[in-house]
């Protein structure tokens, strides 16, 4: 369900439905915040370099929660930031996305047991749409996870938030 | 360049009055006990006397000793009574090239050791840390307090033995 399928093509007219062109508006410039946590936020770098290129799938690193549509959480969320990541999230207006970036931010990673300064997965404070594995994930499967989420975005309604 | 018992000579005749002891059994390095609340003193002396320039605390690092009795609770977990927390001081000497370690210990329920603020800078966020995770109190540190927990923690010292996560810390379950 493209949003060209049905173009046509001799004068310029497309036709569509406004959720669909909503929908593929939102996927197509998801800003990001510019926000790294830990050794996630390298990798995140990483994509957002030239080799990888996170522009090309339309994610800018935004210096303000207030104009940013999604938040990477890339790396170890500790107690004391957690209650900030919640902060800066409720900063972000709607329609907001979360991807979680690596085994800390999804369940604690290597902190699960004895980590007594780390939250057990960003989930606890925020609603997560996607949850990225790795320690770190390669940039390729951040890529993959935020076309999991763009994915996510092409089925929503207007009605009804379902990501 | 001096050798640990030839520091230890000066340190103990400086210091006629106090109960200054080495142990030369550690396989690593040997370890200068010094009392907690001369500790200071001892530190100027260090960094001052002209054969010994001990300029630079390559690291300050707080133990639980765990050496006291051991407890059993009702839950299964234990806890521990009496007791040491000590303090290790990793000293050298940028310009002479030598090293030395020295120790405190201090009681457990009171556990309180002069502050070497004063003597080196760097032992200001050293001992915030030994305070934050093992709760040895520095006397007379400029801003003695939570370095890395949250400032409001008041959940206890983790890297105590005997210490318990709490259920909960503002509303976040924290265990797994």
């Amino acid at each position: 369900m493209g949003l060209l399928d049905q173009e046509f093509s001799d004068s310029n007219i497309v036709i569509t439905k406004a959720e669909d062109l909503l929908n593929w508006a939102r996927l197509s410039s998801l800003w990001q915040l510019g926000f790294g946590l830990a050794c996630c936020a390298i990798e995140m770098m990483a994509t957002s370099a030239s080799h990888y290129d996170f522009d090309r799938f339309g994610v800018i690193p935004r210096p303000s929660p207030r104009q940013s549509d999604i938040i990477i959480i890339s790396g170890t969320v500790t107690l004391k930031m957690a209650l900030r990541i919640k902060r800066l999230y409720e900063q972000m207006p709607d329609p907001k996305y979360i991807i979680s970036m690596g085994s800390c931010s999804n369940c604690g990673g290597p902190y699960w047991e004895h980590g007594y300064h780390v939250l057990k997965g960003v989930d606890r404070v925020i609603p997560v749409d996607v949850y990225v594995p790795g320690c770190p994930p390669r940039p390729e499967a951040l890529l993959e996870g935020l076309l999991k989420l763009q994915e996510k975005i092409r089925t929503e309604s207007l009605s009804k938030k379902s990501a | 360049m001096k050798k640990a018992d030839e520091i230890l000579e000066l340190l103990k005749s400086n210091f006629p009055d106090l109960p200054i002891e080495m142990d030369s059994e550690t396989p690593t390095e040997p370890i200068i006990s010094v009392p907690p609340k001369e500790i200071d003193k001892i530190g100027v002396f260090l960094r001052d006397n002209e054969e010994l320039l001990f300029d630079s605390l390559m690291c300050l690092s707080g133990v639980d000793d765990a050496n006291g009795e051991k407890i059993k609770e009702a839950d299964e977990s234990e806890s521990i009574k009496g007791g040491t927390l000590s303090v290790y001081y990793h000293l050298h000497s940028t310009s002479l090239k030598h090293k030395i370690t020295l120790k405190v210990s201090t009681e457990r329920e009171s556990p309180e050791v002069e502050s070497v603020e004063g003597v080196w800078k760097t032992a200001d966020w050293h001992e915030r840390e030994a305070y934050d995770m093992f709760g040895i109190i520095f006397l007379n540190h400029p801003n003695l307090q939570r370095i890395l927990m949250p400032y409001d923690w008041d959940a206890g010292y983790p890297l105590r033995k005997d210490y318990k996560n709490p259920e909960f810390y503002k509303g976040m379950k924290v265990p797994y």
